[in-house]
């Protein structure tokens, strides 16, 4: 006796979240049947292993007919096939477009082609992460990539949009659309140490301060590009250490506002001119797509590695940048106090983040 | 020229890629209907494209709306080549010709294409003005309402329920003719699909003639069924109960009991008889002796017509139960007498075409209180025949856009012909009818026919339940008849229908009668069958359970008659096999009556399957069941013995946890005090065994052995012995399910709002080589228990829960092919509201009572306004209107809750029920009767047959809801799926399925959304469950 066929249709659709997780996570149904059992759950219910077997097929099935409209959520919506209240709805868009920790790291900034597609067999030896599974993840970022890629106003508002995802998530999408889009290397190792909150936090920072839809609303890819004006004026910032006067009295500023306040003191003070070319050199590179691409690895090499081997607490580190930035505004002769602020705020906030073990 | 229908096409969306250059669709939308097509303009380049058409507009005749369907193909326009069509939606205009029903149709259709299934959406618009047309000859019946559901509808009243209508339409089948071997599949499939929609239309016109001529207003119970008979062409056959229907739309119009499913849901307001006539000195005619003989007549009807020979045999069973007693013999034939005159009345009724009111069948399930007296058991009957091709000579031209064939009514043309399927039905209905005779009964209730075909034979199989009825509600308003007070004094609520409605002196068949332990009056038999739904007002004792008796049985492959022969050979051992394992397993269950029972022959090439389900219940009017007693026929045989006695224990052990389980604890009464003193005691099952198997097993009991009740089981042989495991092998539902087959689970009545109608289907292929009758039924029976457990883990989370209306459908698509399909709707229900006392029960019937005196105030006002002659009320009336409760009209206008309209938007719900719980019905919208064919030649791209039926089922549901979310409804109530016929061709990567679904669009209200808008009275009459007002839409 073989069973040919075997088939459960509710007229509202069944969704078991475990399952669905499974399914997610690019077991095969054998492969899930075996997990499911681990579970106990045959135990708990006192079915049978043919029975989980039939549950988890049909399950697949129904999973696998739902992924066409998963790839448009709102065709989700709209679709008169399968009747599925709207909270299961969400949840079923919100866990589709969920990613894994480890599998974004590996692709965080990288170009979203076919190319990387190859290397997904690597990251999937790497992470443990199934290949299934990296397929789906890497086709999300893809996907939504390519829809608000050329789209006008706010990047995280087109992805809720177009995709239903939650504010949190959609802002998760923002930072990924938006590091893809500018190549930031995050793969190098002295960069292993940060997460991909630490990435995200500073995308939407400079996807609100540095790109053009922080000045003008109006323009297309407002939201993923970087402002080229901006950039290319940065270079003038140059003045704050190439004019020797200009970094002693900075530093002077400075100095005689921390006196007393940080713990590292010397230590500042021995450092101030190196953290500050750093700091003024990566604004001025900016210009260069190389550098942009390398913008963390800058920041991390020439501000956040030095601070770190002389064990500034975190709190010095923020009195430090905090003091740094608005004593520029007391330097008569500087002449782009709006420009040092545009480029300062993000950076501050940015360094604050990325300084951590 | 009577109708003006209107069309317009609003907008697509969704649609699928028709240039794979431009990624696009330049789409356009036909609309068809009779002769006359229109057609949209071209919108180019969209995958949503907003046509906003005209109103395009059809003027056409009454008979053309009800047999026609709207015909709307969507297409992608192609300059140089022919345009491609993308698919089609076919709307049934029938629910706008009611003036009750809907009023338009507007909403998002799926675009269906039989091979590729749904692609993209359609807003649509549709209207009909319908002129009234006063000419009496006319051949529509535009105004009858159908209703599907097998009860009194929710928010109508029984004013008068005439009886059975029938009828049947043949044609030849699409698929079938020469020009099929030429066309695509895609023309073979939607000829057949809009060929079977023109039947349907036809035959629901032409019952709703009949109705019309019985003064009817309305089908309930309406069923109608395919028999795809292959070459020999195709058959629509309906059944249905005509019924003069009320509305209750004035203020006053309230039902209670309609709200809360859970007990008394299908109650209609006749609660008690208002009439007060004493029955003076009724004629105590003395019954006459009805002579029946049991055992399984094999009959052979060789009836020879030129070319063929037909074969059939009827093999009979009557089962019954109910007794009358010395008082209640000469009533009850009164009452049956009067019966009769009200059946026959109407069969000689002044109506000149109406010839066929000779069968006094009805498709309810479900009465009104007070309709249905005694119950005799379930009659049912079969038939086997060859089927030859049926003689059409009409001419059946290309399906081309017009509509160039032509439908032949069966009846009407082959009239001279003796050999047709009327007459085949209607021998089986006499069969039928002259069982319900022989157990007393005038009636048959809870009526269906179903057949089962394999190539080229066709077994026809018709049941039902003998019954006795209460005269008033069958007659025509002319004759009140002289039902006195008396009536309500014989039967004592909860019991009457379980007395014995024939001689116990004469009965014809032994049975094993008692006093009723509900009255201690009147006779009632130990075991009790129907396949009616448990009457609302019946005393149970637990809670009940699907039983079901599963079968095979292998036969020779064989040609025509041989065949046919060979299947009428064994239809009586299954009928008694089945009958028999339905009591084995009932006694296991410790329980003593079955309801909703089932039995459903199914024919292959190879052999034979029976499957009977019901639901098992303790009736506490019927004796307590003794339990199973195991007797060995090798007693001297020690270790023998001890494996008898071992079973035995087992035995014992399950029907006490099984008593534990359905918390059956009647109380304990004496049996000397009622025991009878009747001529027979043998138990009946018994006999039936004696009796059907022929003479070689005739088997003389030993009564001595154990208590005079128990059922002794002999284990002689092999068979017996896996009878017994089998019976073992049967696990009850994991803790928190409960399972029938009825429309409510007797002993549950808290329901929740959360329900889950489903369809399962599940194929097996057996393993061809040395098939034997106990594999075969191991295989069968585990295939039923298995599917059963999957359902229970499936739905685990609905905890506790019950899967109402189980529905089991076999079929044998081929030769080691099992199909079972199953439908059934799960429901949760509350388990802390789970011990309700009887308290409240009586509580609630009180407060009923009042009520439906309140109803009662308008029923002969009703009448009285009729054309019909006068209802010749008595004066006494008056006292119940003085009765009433003060409820105010006034209150009930203020209520009106708001439509569904802004309450859960989109969703439609679906149920084998006629209700759904914590809600109320407010509108029926038309009866959906929807006819797909799904066909692939890439079965393995679309996930292999697995994924090709999955993803067509849920394609069918979806359709059903946009239908009824069109019409405006927001649920459909007594879904059904009627037909799930699945053919594959592995090999060459091709399937085709076809299915068909009926139901109710209705319109509902949740019951939270009534009690805030009712205020004032809910305290004064009604619980708060109960409340509902009638909401004008």
């Amino acid at each position: 006796m073989t069973s040919e066929l075997d088939i459960f249709v509710g007229n509202t659709t069944l969704i078991d979240e475990d399952v669905y997780r499974l399914w997610l996570d690019g077991y095969s149904v054998s492969d899930a049947v075996a997990l499911r059992v681990r579970s106990g759950i045959l135990e708990q219910t006192g079915a049978t292993a043919a029975v989980l077997q039939s549950d988890t097929m049909d399950h697949y099935r129904t999973f696998h007919m739902l992924e066409r409209l998963l790839h448009a959520p709102p065709k989700l919506l709209h679709q008169l096939i399968f009747q599925i209240p709207p909270s299961r709805q969400a949840l079923l868009i919100e866990r589709y477009y969920a990613f894994d920790e480890a599998f974004v790291r590996e692709v965080l900034g990288k170009k979203l082609s076919k190319g990387t597609k190859k290397d997904l067999d690597d990251i999937s030896t790497k992470t443990g992460i199934t290949l299934k599974s990296c397929r789906r993840q890497f086709d999300n970022f893809k996907r939504v990539f390519k829809v608000v890629e050329e789209m006008r106003g706010s990047l995280v508002d087109n992805i809720q949009q177009h995709f239903l995802l939650s504010d949190r998530l959609s802002r998760d999408y923002a930072a990924i659309v938006f590091f893809a889009n500018n190549r930031f290397e995050t793969g190098k190792k002295k960069l292993q140490y940060l997460s991909f909150g630490d990435f995200a936090f500073c995308a939407e920072l400079m996807i609100q301060n540095w790109t053009l839809g922080a000045v003008d609303s109006q323009v297309d890819d407002m939201d993923v590009d970087l402002d080229k004006e901006f950039l290319q004026d940065l270079k003038e910032l140059k003045v704050l250490v190439a004019d020797k006067d200009l970094l002693d009295l900075h530093k002077s500023v400075v100095c005689t506002a921390l006196r007393g306040k940080l713990s590292v003191f010397s230590e500042m003070e021995a450092n101030f001119k190196n953290l500050s070319r750093g700091l003024v050199n990566v604004a001025a590179k900016l210009i260069h797509n190389k550098d942009v691409r390398d913008l963390f690895v800058d920041l991390v090499e020439k501000f956040v590695e030095p601070c770190r081997s002389d064990h500034w607490p975190l709190s010095d580190v923020r009195l430090f940048l905090n003091q740094y930035s608005a004593s520029v505004h007391s330097l008569d002769g500087f002449r782009h106090q709006a420009l040092w602020d545009r480029y300062m705020g993000t950076l501050r906030g940015c360094l604050l983040r990325l300084y951590h073990d | 020229m009577p109708g003006k229908l209107k069309v317009k096409i609003v907008a697509g969306r969704h649609l699928p890629v028709m240039d794979r250059a431009s990624d696009l669709t330049d789409a356009f939308v036909e609309v068809k209907f009779g002769n006359t097509t229109f057609k949209t303009d071209v919108y180019l380049k969209s995958l949503n494209p907003q046509w906003n058409s005209e109103w395009f507009k059809f003027e056409v005749d009454d008979e053309d709306l009800q047999d026609e369907p709207l015909q709307i193909t969507v297409l992608d326009h192609d300059t140089y080549s022919a345009n491609d069509a993308i698919g089609k939606v076919y709307i049934d205009i029938d629910p706008l010709l009611y003036s009750e029903a809907a009023t338009v149709i507007s909403g998002w259709f799926p675009i269906y294409d039989t091979i590729h299934g749904i692609r993209g959406e359609i807003n649509v618009i549709v209207k009909v003005d319908l002129f009234n047309d006063l000419n009496r000859f006319r051949q529509s019946s535009c105004g009858v309402k159908f209703f599907c559901t097998t009860s009194i509808p929710k928010c109508y009243r029984a004013v008068i329920i005439h009886g059975f209508v029938e009828e049947l339409v043949v044609n030849e089948d699409p698929e079938y003719q020469w020009i099929d071997r030429i066309r695509t599949p895609r023309a073979s499939n939607e000829a057949r699909q809009r060929l079977i929609s023109l039947m349907s239309g036809e035959l629901q016109r032409k019952i709703g003639l009949k109705v019309l001529e019985m003064r009817g207003n309305a089908v309930v119970g309406y069923l109608q069924c395919f028999d795809l008979e292959g070459e020999s062409g195709l058959v629509v056959r309906a059944i249905g109960t005509a019924c003069t229907l009320d509305k209750l739309s004035s203020p006053a119009a309230f039902l209670p009991a309609c709200n809360s499913p859970c007990k008394e849901m299908k109650e209609i307001p006749f609660n008690e008889d208002p009439n007060p006539n004493t029955h003076s000195s009724g004629p105590s005619t003395p019954l006459k002796n009805q002579t029946y003989s049991f055992s399984p007549s094999k009959s052979y009807s060789r009836q020879s017509s030129s070319s063929d020979t037909d074969l059939s045999l009827t093999p009979k069973t009557g089962m019954g139960s109910g007794s009358a007693g010395k008082e209640g013999g000469p009533f009850k034939a009164l009452l049956r007498q009067q019966t009769q005159s009200a059946l026959e009345q109407r069969g000689g009724s002044p109506h000149r075409f109406c010839k066929r009111r000779e069968f006094p069948f009805f498709t309810l399930t479900a009465f009104p209180p007070g309709f249905l007296v005694h119950v005799g058991g379930v009659v049912s009957a079969r038939s086997v025949k060859l089927l030859d091709r049926i003689h059409n000579p009409a001419f059946v031209g290309i399906m081309g856009n017009t509509r160039s064939y032509k439908l032949l009514d069966w009846n009407s043309f082959n009239a001279d012909e003796p050999e047709t399927r009327d007459a085949w039905w209607a021998e089986i209905r006499q069969e039928i009818k002259s069982h319900a005779k022989a157990l007393g009964c005038h009636a048959v209730v809870g009526y269906s026919e179903s057949t089962s075909i394999c190539e080229e034979v066709c077994i026809l199989s018709a049941s039902g339940t003998a019954a006795v009825l209460n005269p008033r509600f069958l007659q025509d308003g002319t004759v009140e008849g002289c039902l006195e007070q008396r009536l309500e004094e014989n039967l004592p609520v909860g019991c009457g229908f379980c007395h014995i409605p024939y001689d116990e002196l004469n009965m014809p068949f032994p049975a094993h009668l008692t006093y009723c332990y509900n009255c201690r009056k009147q006779k009632v038999p130990d075991v009790l069958f129907t396949t009616i739904d448990l009457p609302t007002d019946a005393t149970v004792i637990g809670k009940g359970c699907l039983i079901q008796a599963r079968l095979c049985r292998l036969k020779k492959k064989a040609q025509a008659e041989a065949n046919a022969t060979a299947i009428s050979n064994l239809l009586p051992f299954m009928e008694y096999e089945v009958h028999t394992q339905l009591m084995n397993k009932l006694k296991l269950k410790g329980m003593n009556a079955l309801f909703g029972l089932r039995i459903q022959i199914t024919v292959g090439e190879n052999m034979l399957m029976g499957l009977a389900s019901a639901t098992g219940v303790y009736l506490a009017a019927l004796p307590t069941p003794g339990g199973i007693q195991i007797a060995g026929k090798t007693p001297n045989d020690s270790s023998y013995e001890q494996h008898i006695s071992h079973m035995q224990k087992k035995i014992n052990d399950t029907i006490a946890k099984n008593k534990e389980l359905y918390e059956i604890n009647p109380p304990e009464t004496s049996e000397e005090v009622i025991g009878s003193p009747i001529p027979e005691p043998r138990q009946r099952s018994r006999l039936l065994r004696s009796q059907s198997e022929s003479s070689d097993e005739v088997i003389e009991l030993d009564l001595s052995h154990g208590k005079k009740d128990a059922f002794v089981l002999e284990i002689d042989d092999t068979d017996a012995m896996e009878d017994v495991h089998s019976l073992l092998t049967d696990v009850p539902p994991p803790s928190g399910f409960y399972s029938c087959n009825t429309e409510i689970m007797p002993g549950i009545n808290n329901w929740t709002s959360e329900i889950q109608m489903f369809t399962s289907v599940r194929v097996i292929r057996l393993s061809s080589l040395n098939l034997t009758n106990q594999a075969l039924n191991k295989n069968f029976n585990d295939l039923c228990e298995n599917l059963l457990k999957s359902l229970y883990f499936k739905l685990r989370s609905m905890i506790p829960c019950c899967l109402c209306h189980v529905n089991f459908t076999v079929s044998l698509p081929e030769d080691e092919l099992i199909q079972v399909t199953v439908t059934a709707v799960a429901i949760t229900f509350d388990k802390n509201q789970a011990l309700q006392t009887t308290k409240t029960h009586i509580e609630k019937s009180l407060q009923r009572a009042s009520t439906d005196n309140e109803e009662l105030l308008q029923f002969p006002l009703e009448l009285c306004s009729d054309s019909l002659p006068s209802h010749p009320f008595p004066p006494a009336k008056a006292v119940t209107v003085e009765k009433a409760s003060p409820m105010g009209e006034g209150n009930f206008r203020n209520r009106s809750a708001p439509p569904c309209a802004n309450s859960t938007v989109g969703v439609v719900k679906m149920t084998p029920l006629s209700f759904i719980p914590g809600a109320k019905i407010t509108k029926y919208l038309g009866i959906i009767n929807m006819f797909f064919i799904r066909e692939t030649t890439s079965l393995r791209e679309e996930g292999g047959v697995s994924g090709f039926l999955h993803a067509f089922i849920a394609e069918v549901f979806a359709m059903v809801r946009a239908h009824v979310a069109a019409l405006g409804g927001n649920a459909v109530v007594s879904y059904i799926m009627k037909q799930c016929v699945f053919m594959e061709n592995p090999n060459k990567n091709q399937a085709q399925c076809l299915i068909n679904v009926s139901g109710d669009a209705v319109v509902f209200v949740r019951e939270s959304d009534l009690e805030v808008a009712s205020t004032q009275q809910a305290a004064a009459t009604c619980q708060p469950l109960c409340t509902g007002g009638e909401v004008t839409t």
